[in-house]
C-alpha cells in the first residue's frame, strides 16, 4: 500500500553520481514516508491531479503579476524570467533543525572572527592554521580595509550558507556565501504562495514562520550603525532595476521601509554619506548593499563603475557610515579558503564543528593535484573564484573533450581550482513534465549577524529541475521550493 | 524622499495619462470615422491633432498618406515609434518598476499587469487588433490605476508627486486638443460659419465633456461655451483651470528649500486662469493664448525637475 505514495513507476532516480542511492526527503527506500512527511505524503495522494496543476497554473500567473521575476542578462530589453516554483516543500523536522541552526550560528561566528583576524592582527596566519600567501595574495584581500574596525566586529552580516545532504543524510556546507547573498526574498514568497494556495496544509502542520524576515533584518543593520547615531538611516543600495536581483533589492527595501538607493542618489561630503532627496541632502548611516567590493568606490576600486559612491571608502575609513555586508568579506568565502573552515571554528571557537564540509582537494597540492588528474571523471572541480555554477567540470556528466580542456588548465594554473568528490544531493519529490519524480535539492539559509547571531528557520531550497543534474542556481535552469521547519517532532494523526 | 524616487513617480503617472489622452483621441476619432459623413472631415481632424501633438513627422517617417486606420495603428500600437499608446505603458511600467517599493502593492500590480496584457494584445498582427476595444481597454486600465492611486497610498510626497504628473501631463493635453481645434473655437466662429458637428463631438467626447456641455448649458454647441467650457471652469476635470489648480496644491504639499520661485509660478497659472474672462483671452487671440500657456507648461516642468527630481549636482 505505502508504495503508491512514492514515485510513479520509472520515475525513481536513475543514476546516481558515484554508484550510491541519493536520499530522498520524503520517502524512505521501501517506499514509506518519512515520518514528519507523513501527513503531507498523505494529503499529496489524496488531490486530484487537476487540482494540483490548477494550482500551478495559479502560482505562475501569480508570479507574473506580483513581478517576482529576474531580468535575464543579454537578452532584449525588459527581458524578464520566472524563477520555476514547486509546489512540492521541503520539509526539515524539529530536531534537525535544531542541529543545523547551531551548526549554522557556529560557522559564522568563526568566519566572522577570522575576517576581523586578517584586517587586524592575523593570528591565523602567525599560528600557520592558514598558509599567509592563500589570504595575503588572493584577490578578495583588500589591503584598504588592514586596520580599520567596522562596529562590533561584525563583517559579514547576512551570510548564505549553502547545505547540501549527502547519500547518509549528513548535512554538509557546500559553500559559504559572505558578500552579497541573494534569494531570501524567494524564501518569503514562496512562503506566502504555498499559505495562499494550500492554507489547508498550514492548520495541519505547525510550520514556523519566516515572515519576520525583514524586522530582523532591519534591527540587525540598526545594532551595527556608527557609535552615536540614535536613530540611524539604513538604506539598500542596488544596482538599478536591470540587475537580475533587483526584485529583490526592492523588495526587501519596501518590507523594510528603508530607501532603496542606487550610486547616484547618495555622495559624499566631509566624510559622510548623504542621499538626495527631494527636501535636500539627507545624512545616511548604514549601507545594506547589494553590490560587489569591486563597484562601490570608482575613487578605490574599479574606476569605470558608474554604481558606486566616490568618496564612500573614506567615510567608511573615518568610520562614518556602516557597509554591511563589510568590504573585503570575500577573503573568507573564497573556494580557496573554504577547505580551513573547520579548522577557523577550532581556532576561533576552540569548539569541534558541527557540520562539516565536503571533502576538497586543493589543487595547488601536489599530492592533491595528482590524485585529482588521475579521477577527473569522477569529480567536480570548480574554479576558485568562479560563482553561479559557471566554471565548474561535473565529471561524470562532462565530454572526454571537456574533461582534458580541463585538465589542462588545472596544469597551467593549479592554484585557481579546487576539486571535491561528486554529490549526490539529497532528492525531493518535484512535479516535472512527467508527474511527480525526485530532483536533487540544497538549502541557503540566511544568518543574520548584529548584536547577535540569528537565523529565520528554513532558508531558500533550491532545485535542480532538469533529471539527474546536480546545479540548482537560478541562472542556470533550477528552481525554489517552499522550506518549512516543523514546531513539533512529527505530526500526530 | 529621493530625488531619483519622486522623478520616476512624476513620469510613471504623465505616461499613464498621455496614454489616457491618446485613446480618448483615438477613441473619438475612431467612433468620428464609423459615422456617414466626408473623409475630408476626418483626415482633418486627423492632420491637425497629429500636428498639435508633434506626432506628424514620425507618423510621415513610416507612412506616405494620413490614412485613419493607419494613424490609429501608428498612435496606439507602433512598437518603435517612442511615443505610441503602447510605449506610454511600457515606460509607465519602468518607471514604476524601478520604484515599485515606494508604490502600494495594488497600484504596482495593476500598472504590471497593465503592461503584461498590452504586450500580449499587441503581439498579435496590427490588421487583427479591434482598435474600439483596444483604446477602450486602456482608458478602463488609466481610470483603474488613479483610483488605486487614490484609494491605496498615503497622502505623503510620493503621492503629491504622482498627481503633479498627472496634472501636468492633463493639461498639455487638453491645450493641445484646444490647439487642433483653435480654428473653430475662434470668436468669428460664433456668428459666421456653423462648424462641422462631427468637429465638436471629437473635441468634446475626447474630453469627455460631451454630456457635460449638455448639462451646464442645455443650448446649442457654440465655440464660445465650448472653450469657457475646457480652459475656465473650475469644476471642469479636464480643464485648464482645474490642472492648473490641482498642480499648484500638489506643489505646495511638496515645497522645498528652493521651490519658491516655482510655486509662485504655478500660482500666478492658476490665479491667471481662476479670474480670466473669456472675451480677453479671445480679444487676444485664442492661439496666442494657447501657445503661451503651452510655454508655461513647460517652463513649469523644467522647474519642477531641477527644484525636487533631478537636483543640480552637489558642489
Amino acid at each position: 500500500m505505502m508504495e503508491s505514495l512514492a514515485y510513479p513507476a520509472g520515475e525513481s532516480l536513475k543514476e546516481a553520481p558515484v554508484g550510491a542511492t541519493p536520499y530522498d526527503e520524503m520517502y524512505l527506500k521501501e517506499g514509506a514516508g518519512r515520518a514528519h512527511y507523513l501527513r503531507y505524503a498523505q494529503w499529496l495522494e489524496d488531490q486530484p491531479a487537476e487540482r494540483l496543476a490548477q494550482k500551478r497554473a495559479e502560482a505562475d500567473a501569480l508570479f507574473h503579476r506580483v513581478g517576482i521575476t529576474f531580468a535575464v542578462y543579454g537578452q532584449e530589453e525588459g527581458a524578464e524570467r520566472l524563477i520555476p516554483f514547486d509546489i512540492v516543500p521541503r520539509v526539515l523536522p524539529r530536531e534537525e533543525w535544531i542541529r543545523l541552526e547551531a551548526g549554522l550560528k557556529q560557522r559564522v561566528r568563526a568566519l566572522n572572527a577570522f575576517i576581523h583576524d586578517i584586517y587586524h592582527d592575523q593570528q591565523i596566519l602567525k599560528a600557520g592554521v592558514i598558509p599567509a600567501e592563500q589570504v595575503l595574495c588572493n584577490s578578495q584581500y583588500r589591503p584598504e580595509m588592514q586596520g580599520v574596525d567596522v562596529p562590533g566586529g561584525i563583517y559579514a552580516h547576512i551570510a548564505g550558507i549553502d547545505i547540501v545532504r549527502d547519500t547518509s543524510g549528513e548535512f554538509k556546507v557546500l559553500e559559504d556565501n559572505l558578500r552579497v547573498p541573494s534569494g531570501v526574498s524567494y524564501m518569503l514568497e514562496n512562503r506566502k504562495m504555498m499559505m495562499r494556495l494550500f492554507p489547508e496544509l498550514f492548520s495541519a502542520h505547525r510550520v514556523a514562520p519566516v515572515e519576520h524576515y525583514p524586522d530582523v533584518l532591519l534591527d540587525n543593520l540598526r545594532s551595527v550603525a556608527p557609535t552615536g547615531v540614535a536613530d540611524p538611516t539604513v538604506v539598500l543600495l542596488t544596482a538599478g532595476a536591470h540587475n537580475s536581483a533587483y526584485f529583490e533589492h526592492a523588495f526587501l527595501a519596501q518590507q523594510m521601509g528603508i530607501e532603496l538607493v542606487e550610486g547616484q542618489d547618495l555622495f559624499v561630503r566631509d566624510e559622510a554619506v548623504f542621499m538626495r532627496t527631494t527636501q535636500g541632502p539627507q545624512r545616511v548611516d548604514v549601507i545594506y548593499r547589494r553590490i560587489d567590493d569591486d563597484f562601490m568606490d570608482p575613487l578605490v576600486f574599479r574606476p569605470d563603475s558608474m554604481l558606486g559612491v566616490p568618496g564612500l571608502l573614506t567615510a567608511y575609513r573615518a568610520g562614518h557610515i556602516t557597509i554591511a555586508n563589510a568590504i573585503g568579506t570575500g577573503v573568507a568565502d573564497d573556494k580557496s579558503i573554504y577547505p580551513y573552515v573547520p579548522e577557523m571554528i577550532r581556532f576561533y571557537l576552540g569548539q569541534s564543528p558541527i557540520i562539516g564540509n565536503v571533502h576538497t582537494w586543493m589543487l595547488r597540492k601536489l599530492e592533491d593535484r595528482d590524485y585529482v588528474l588521475a579521477h577527473l571523471p569522477e569529480l567536480v572541480v570548480k574554479e576558485v573564484h568562479g560563482a553561479g555554477g559557471y566554471g565548474m567540470l561535473i565529471g561524470p556528466a562532462a565530454t572526454k573533450r571537456e574533461i582534458e580542456d580541463f585538465r589542462r588548465q588545472i596544469i597551467a594554473t593549479p592554484e585557481r581550482y579546487i576539486a571535491q568528490p561528486t554529490l549526490a544531493l539529497s532528492t525531493c519529490p518535484t512535479f516535472a513534465e512527467s508527474g511527480l519524480a525526485p530532483r536533487h535539492i540544497d538549502l541557503r539559509p540566511f544568518v543574520l549577524s548584529g548584536s547577535e547571531v540569528s537565523i529565520v528557520p528554513g532558508g531558500l531550497t533550491r532545485v535542480a529541475l532538469v533529471e539527474g543534474s546536480l546545479v540548482v542556481n537560478s541562472s542556470q535552469g533550477g528552481g525554489t521550493k517552499d522550506t518549512w521547519v516543523l514546531e513539533t517532532p512529527e505530526p500526530v494523526s | 524622499m529621493l530625488s531619483r524616487t519622486a522623478d520616476h513617480l512624476y513620469w510613471m503617472s504623465r505616461y499613464v495619462e498621455r496614454a489616457e489622452s491618446l485613446a480618448r483621441l483615438v477613441d473619438a476619432h475612431y467612433k468620428m470615422s464609423l459615422l456617414p459623413h466626408s473623409p475630408e472631415t476626418l483626415a482633418e481632424s486627423l492632420c491637425a491633432t497629429m500636428k498639435a501633438l508633434h506626432m506628424e513627422q514620425p507618423y510621415k517617417e513610416r507612412h506616405a498618406s494620413i490614412e485613419p486606420r493607419a494613424v490609429f495603428e501608428f498612435v496606439s500600437l507602433d512598437r518603435d515609434y517612442s511615443g505610441s499608446i503602447y510605449s506610454c505603458l511600457r515606460r509607465a511600467r519602468e518607471n514604476a518598476r524601478a520604484v515599485r517599493g515606494s508604490l502600494t502593492s495594488e497600484l504596482w500590480e495593476t500598472l504590471n499587469s497593465t503592461w503584461l496584457d498590452a504586450r500580449s494584445q499587441v503581439a498579435r498582427r496590427a490588421s487583427q487588433i479591434d482598435i474600439g476595444q483596444f483604446v477602450e481597454w486602456v482608458k478602463e486600465r488609466s481610470h483603474l490605476t488613479r483610483g488605486v492611486t487614490i484609494g491605496t497610498m498615503m497622502r505623503d510626497e510620493a503621492f503629491h508627486f504622482t498627481r503633479i504628473g498627472t496634472f501636468l501631463e492633463r493639461a498639455d493635453s487638453t491645450a493641445r486638443i484646444l490647439t487642433a481645434h483653435q480654428g473653430d473655437l475662434e470668436p468669428g466662429a460664433d456668428a459666421g460659419v456653423v462648424p462641422d458637428p462631427y468637429q465638436w463631438s471629437v473635441l468634446l467626447r475626447a474630453l469627455s465633456a460631451f454630456e457635460v456641455y449638455r448639462r451646464v448649458y442645455r443650448d446649442v454647441i457654440t465655440p464660445s461655451r465650448v472653450a469657457q467650457l475646457l480652459i475656465l471652469r473650475d469644476d471642469m476635470p479636464r480643464s485648464l483651470l482645474r490642472c492648473c489648480k490641482e498642480v499648484y496644491g500638489n506643489l505646495r504639499s511638496v515645497a522645498n528649500e528652493q521651490s519658491a520661485e516655482t510655486e509662485r509660478r504655478a500660482g500666478e497659472m492658476h490665479a491667471m486662469l481662476h479670474f480670466a474672462r473669456m472675451e480677453e483671452i479671445t480679444a487676444g487671440g485664442l492661439p496666442q493664448f494657447l501657445k503661451q500657456f503651452l510655454d508655461k507648461l513647460q517652463d513649469l516642468g523644467s522647474r519642477i525637475a531641477s527644484d525636487f527630481l533631478v537636483p543640480p549636482a552637489e558642489a
